[in-house]
This record gives structure tokens, C-alpha cells and sequence, in this order.
């Protein structure tokens, strides 16, 4: 069983589905390095997203890929409204009750979504869903080396947006010393929603990403939401490299524990291993010590 | 939302039928002789999983059975009852036991004479179950775990067969074909879901297998939903057995046939057990490459039947495909009809009465005569299928083969 012929394709197909895992993780990994919140709508967004990105293939016969560039913004739009008029003025300056608003974000959405489509899993078959990539060493599904690429590029392109722009710096400072940043003349209610809104676009790319291969239905975020808050804490909280290299350490854990333990039981390891991380390096690979 | 039309219909049947509360909540007994009295209709249940990761198939049965209820109330509707029509009370199972269970709830409540459907096996158990506390007649229309009719319930019947004889006589074929080919395949590798069907059936292939000269390489469980059958594959891969049963639904056998399609797996044979799939028109039409040679024992209409061949013309003309849950749905609304017509009476012991005694024979499946043992048709039989070409050819029993297997598969 430990032949190459199938574990140097199960090590890559895990890579490949841990780089959407990641930037899954990516989203929720910045909220919390800046907000110091844990957004439990996360989850909820990335269903919401997925059945826009399904829908719009669906009633606009747009190509998930081409839905990305439409859809990105929009969510981004979402997230900041969310954050400056919902989230932020219901909780108060409290991060108990900011937990509590996101909580209660997460149930509307889900119910919304269960209540306009259903409980019903839906798929979309596009004709390029099952092209292959041949490596030499194994077949890999198109859209998942198409994932894998987007995702480094929207890694890079957040790195450099926090890197060398001012609102990145601004974001930057916030997340390092809030009252500094505010009294030197950061809008930091802005850079909050502004946050939230790059949080929720990642989401946005995300279910792009993944509605050419995977099924949507009104809790499919759920599943990921478990795997990105393993791989945040894996990473390090808020740290944005920790997320990516997370999520492809996760996705090939994944992929070798469905192989060797079965289908059924592919997520274990995953969840064995949020637990060693607590318990031996609860500030995660990434993370500066508390 | 199919939930919230089968409360407006309950709302509605209430509304017209009960003169006061008296019949509403009585029902049971009362009921039947007022709607007899008024030739009123006979109110059927009609359980599906029309939501959640089955929601196909249950679409499907669901399309079946109501328009099996059309028939019978164009036909004049059950004449021993003064031409009551048949009025359905549709459930949506969501895909899941606890689903079934609600909704047989809220049937019992409304009144029902009796309850067709539930399709998977987890559902049938469970719905039937909750049934025999009402004494309210089941009729299981495809769930084949053989223990939905071995548990001594009164109320459930299955029209179908049960797994236990569509396993042999899926073996039986299976040897036959592999000793005309000359035994090419020697070992095999299941690749089933992970519920009560699945399971049961993978456990009763790796006691059978063996005793017939195969050898099991590997029994791969996966859940429902699965959306990735790449490491599946790459097990197929590497063991290379010479043939795949694959027992699951139909969304995961969809997967599972492309994923080997992709993956360039490509063993001597497919050979389902009943393949979610592998005898579907849908899964043929769509992806005739992935779906080509498969081999499958399933549920089938009788190709001999004309009714059989007109119900599939009148379905494809709907833009339907006329899958298994169609005419099993279709078949189990009329056996039921005759029992009420015997019955004379939509009072639940004496339709009950009139199952147990049925030897219907105007359904559309090439059974022996019908006859019940404990709830299951003696005469259920299962049918191989292969798909050649671009339709599903019936390769056993020979008496109305419309194709020779084609095994080993040929290479690509």
C-alpha cells in the first residue's frame, strides 16, 4: 500500500485541495489577526458564496472562473458592509458580543439559504470538471491545478497589499496596536470593515474555486470552516503564511488518512492533529508566542 | 418546500373531508366508512427522500407513483369503494431516517389508507417501523436490506426484491458470464456506501464471493455524500483487481465511473450490484464514455410488457428518464390499488388483509406470480443489465435477453 504509484498521487491531490483549504483559512486567519475576533460566520459566507457562484453559472450561464472576477468584489462589498454596519455597532466594542453577532450571522444566512433552496446537495457539470493535468507520476484533475495556481496568486497579491500600500500598513498597525494606529489617524472602524471585506472576498474566490469539483448545499461551509479553524490554529492565529502552508499540510493529512483509514474516517487525522497542536505548541507553527 | 405542499394538501384533504374535529382526530376507524359513504377519495401516502443527497431518485419515485395515481383515477378510481380517487399525500424524506419517520407521523395523522415509498433502505426501515404502531400499511417500493421484512411487521410489504436474492442471482450471472469469457476475472474489489444498504450488501458479497472462486482484494466503505473518489481510485489502481462491484447511489456511482475514466483505470469489468447508477438512462445519456460495458443487477421493467414500454414513452416524453424508482413507484401504486379494490374498504387491517393475499399481476416487472411470505413477493426477481453502445441492453435471464454480454471489457 505504501507504493509510490498511489501515494505520490494522494500527496499531490491533497496539496492541491489543501491550497483551497488554506484560503479558506487565509479569510478567517486575517479577521483574527486584526478584529482579534473569530468570525463563526465564516462558514455561512463561504455557503452563500458557493450558491452565488452556483447560480451564476446556473441562471447566467457564467463560467465559475469568470463569476470569480464578479463575484470577488461583491463579497468584498458584503464583508465590509457587514462589518461597518452590522457587526461593529451591534457589538458594542465588545469581543464577547462581537462572537455572539457573528454566531447569529451565521444561523440567519444558513436558514436563509436553506429556506430559499432547500436542503437539496446540487452540482454543476462543467465540461472541463473532469480534465486531467498528466504529471508523469499521476492524472490531476484541471480544476484543482487551475485552484492551486489562483490561490498562490491571491496569496501573493494579499501579501503585497499589506505590504506595501497604506491601507495595508493601516492594517497592519491596527492589528498591532489599536490605539496607536487610531490616535495617529487610522479610521480604524474602516480598516476593520476593510478587513472583513478582503476576509469574505477570499471567501468569494474560494467557492469559485471549489464549485467546478464539489457539491453545494445550505451547510457545506460548515465542513470547511472545521478544517480552516484546525489549520489557523495550526498556522498560528492571524498569521497569513501559517495559513497557506497549513492548508496544504492539512489537505495532504486528509488525503493519506482517507487512503489508509477509508473514506468515511478521512477527516481523523485532521481533528487528532487540532488536538496535538494544542496541546504541545498552542501558539501553532507560525504564531508569535502569546 | 415539497415539506410545505404536502402540509397545504393535508390542510386541504382536512378542510374538505372533516365535517368537525371528530374525523380529523378519530380518522382512523371512522374515517374510511364516511369516505366510503361519500365516495370520497382514499388518502395515500407517498414517501420520498425528494430532498437532500438522494433527492434524485426520490424525484424520481415520486414522479412514478403520482403518475401511477393518475391512472388509476382516470380509470375511474377504485370502483369496490364507488370510484374513490386516489388523493396522494406527498412527504419529503430529506434523505434521511429521521425525516421518514416525521413525515409517516404526519401521514398517520392525515389519515392515510397507506404508505408507498421511502427508497433507501435506512429510510424504509425506520418509516415502516413507525408505520406498524398505526397498523398503517407500508409498501416498501425499492429499500432491499433484507431485514425490512424479516422483523415480523405486519403492515410492511415489499414488492421488489430483497438483496439477499438479488446478490445470488447476481452471482449466479456473474459466474455464468465469467466461464463463457473464459474465467478472465479472478479477483474482485467492493467499493460500496457506507449505510444500511451498502454495508449489508458488502458484507454478504465478501461471505458469497468466496465460495464462487473469487477472491475479495479490498472492500472500500465511503459515505453519502462523497465528492472525491480519487483515492478510491488510486486503491483500484493499485491492487488492480480484475473486476469492480461498486453498490452505492447514484451520485457517488456517477463519480466513482468518471473518476476511473480520468484516472485511466480501466479493469477487465464493472459489475454492479445495484449500481446507484449503472442501469440509469440519465447516467448513459450524459456520460456514455464513463458508462460504457457496465455491467449491473438491478431492478428493470419487463421490455415484453407493453405497458411497460408506453409508461417509458409517456415518461421520456415529459423530458424524464425512466429510471427504476419510476416503474417500482408505478407498479407499487397499482398493486396497492387492487388490494383496496379487493378490500373494498380503505380500513387499514383489511387492506392489509388484502396484501397479504394479493397475486396482482397488471404491474410492469418481469416477476414470477405475486405472492407474499411475511411481507416479501415471493416472485421478485432482479435483471442484468449492460450498457452497449448508447442504451441499456438486458443481458439475463436469456427468455428476453435483448443483448450478449460483452466481457472482458474491450480495451479502449
Amino acid at each position: 500500500m505504501l507504493s509510490p504509484i498511489i501515494l505520490v498521487p494522494a500527496v499531490l491531490n491533497g496539496l492541491l485541495t489543501g491550497a483551497v483549504y488554506g484560503l479558506v483559512a487565509l479569510g478567517l486567519t486575517l479577521i483574527y489577526g486584526v478584529l482579534h475576533i473569530i468570525n463563526f460566520a465564516h462558514g455561512a459566507l463561504l455557503t452563500a458564496a458557493m450558491f452565488a457562484a452556483f447560480f451564476a453559472h446556473r441562471l447566467l450561464g457564467l463560467d465559475p472562473y469568470l463569476a470569480a472576477l464578479g463575484l470577488t468584489p461583491l463579497f468584498f462589498a458584503l464583508g465590509y458592509g457587514l462589518q461597518r454596519f452590522v457587526i461593529g455597532p451591534a457589538a458594542h466594542g465588545e469581543d464577547r458580543n462581537i462572537l455572539l453577532v457573528t454566531l447569529a450571522l451565521a444561523v440567519v444566512i444558513e436558514n436563509a439559504l436553506l429556506y430559499g433552496f432547500g436542503a437539496d446537495t446540487r452540482t454543476l457539470n462543467l465540461a472541463y470538471a473532469f480534465d486531467v493535468v498528466d504529471v508523469g507520476v499521476a492524472f490531476l484533475a484541471l480544476p484543482r491545478v487551475i485552484a492551486f495556481g489562483v490561490v498562490l496568486a491571491v496569496a501573493l497579491v494579499l501579501w503585497l497589499i499589506l505590504a506595501l500600500t497604506d491601507t495595508g500598513k493601516a492594517i497592519r498597525a491596527v492589528a498591532k496596536e489599536k490605539l496607536g494606529a487610531e490616535l495617529s489617524g487610522i479610521d480604524v472602524a474602516h480598516i476593520y470593515a476593510v478587513t472583513f471585506g478582503l476576509g469574505t472576498a477570499c471567501l468569494a474566490i474560494a467557492a469559485c474555486l471549489l464549485i467546478p469539483t464539489y457539491y453545494v448545499n445550505p451547510h457545506i461551509g460548515n465542513g470547511f470552516v472545521l478544517v480552516a479553524f484546525t489549520i489557523v490554529v495550526l498556522g498560528g492565529m492571524g498569521s497569513v503564511t501559517g495559513a497557506l502552508i497549513g492548508g496544504l499540510f492539512v489537505g495532504v493529512v486528509e488525503s493519506l488518512c482517507g487512503l489508509y483509514l477509508g473514506e468515511s474516517l478521512g477527516q481523523i487525522g485532521i481533528f487528532i492533529m487540532f488536538i496535538l497542536v494544542l496541546l504541545l505548541r498552542p501558539s501553532g507553527l507560525f504564531g508569535e508566542r502569546a | 418546500m415539497s415539506y410545505r405542499s404536502a402540509q397545504l394538501t393535508r390542510r386541504r384533504l382536512l378542510q374538505t373531508t372533516a365535517t368537525g374535529a371528530a374525523v380529523a382526530a378519530a380518522g382512523l376507524v371512522d374515517a374510511p366508512a364516511l369516505l366510503r359513504a361519500q365516495g370520497a377519495a382514499v388518502k395515500l401516502g407517498v414517501l420520498h427522500p425528494v430532498s437532500g443527497a438522494l433527492s434524485y431518485s426520490g424525484q424520481q419515485g415520486r414522479l412514478g407513483a403520482t403518475l401511477a395515481i393518475e391512472d388509476v383515477n382516470a380509470a375511474g378510481g377504485i370502483k369496490a369503494l364507488g370510484g374513490a380517487k386516489f388523493e396522494a399525500v406527498l412527504g419529503d424524506a430529506q434523505s434521511t431516517p429521521e425525516g421518514g419517520n416525521a413525515e409517516v407521523e404526519k401521514m398517520n395523522s392525515a389519515g392515510v389508507a397507506a404508505i408507498v415509498g421511502g427508497y433507501a433502505s435506512s429510510i424504509c426501515l425506520t418509516a415502516s417501523q413507525t408505520a406498524a404502531r398505526y397498523d398503517l400499511p407500508y409498501l416498501v417500493d425499492v429499500g432491499v436490506a433484507d431485514n425490512i421484512v424479516t422483523r415480523g411487521l405486519k403492515n410492511t410489504f415489499r414488492f421488489g426484491p430483497g438483496f439477499g436474492v438479488i446478490a445470488k442471482t447476481a452471482l449466479d450471472n456473474l459466474v455464468t458470464i465469467n466461464e463463457a469469457a473464459g474465467k478472465p476475472a479472478k479477483t474482485v474489489l467492493i467499493v460500496h456506501e457506507d449505510s444500511l444498504f451498502g454495508s449489508g450488501l458488502a458484507k454478504l458479497l465478501n461471505t458469497q464471493l468466496p465460495d464462487r472462486g473469487f477472491e475479495v482484494l479490498d472492500t472500500i466503505p465511503h459515505p453519502t455524500p462523497t465528492r472525491d473518489f480519487n483515492n478510491v481510485v488510486l486503491k483500484i489502481k493499485a491492487q488492480n483487481p480484475d473486476l469492480v462491484i461498486p453498490a452505492n447511489y447514484y451520485n457517488e456511482y456517477v463519480l466513482l465511473a468518471r473518476t476511473m475514466q480520468q484516472q485511466r483505470v480501466r479493469q477487465k469489468g464493472v459489475y454492479s450490484v445495484l449500481g446507484g447508477a449503472a442501469s440509469s438512462y440519465k447516467f448513459v445519456k450524459e456520460f456514455p464514455e464513463a458508462a460504457q460495458y457496465i455491467m449491473d443487477c438491478n431492478h428493470w421493467f419487463d421490455p415484453r410488457n407493453p405497458k411497460a414500454l408506453a409508461l417509458r414513452k409517456r415518461v421520456e416524453e415529459k423530458g424524464q428518464f425512466y429510471t427504476y424508482e419510476v416503474f417500482m413507484n408505478y407498479s407499487c401504486v397499482l398493486l396497492l390499488a387492487d388490494a383496496l379494490e379487493r378490500a373494498a374498504s380503505a380500513e387499514r387491517a383489511k387492506v392489509i388483509a388484502a396484501l397479504e393475499s394479493s397475486t396482482f399481476s397488471g404491474h410492469l416487472m418481469p416477476y414470477g406470480p405475486t405472492k407474499f411470505v411475511n411481507g416479501q413477493n415471493q416472485g421478485a426477481a432482479p435483471v442484468n443489465t449492460q450498457v452497449l453502445g448508447n442504451d441499456i441492453q438486458v443481458i439475463f435471464p436469456q427468455t428476453f435477453a435483448t443483448a450478449k454480454p460483452v466481457f472482458p471489457m474491450p480495451p479502449a
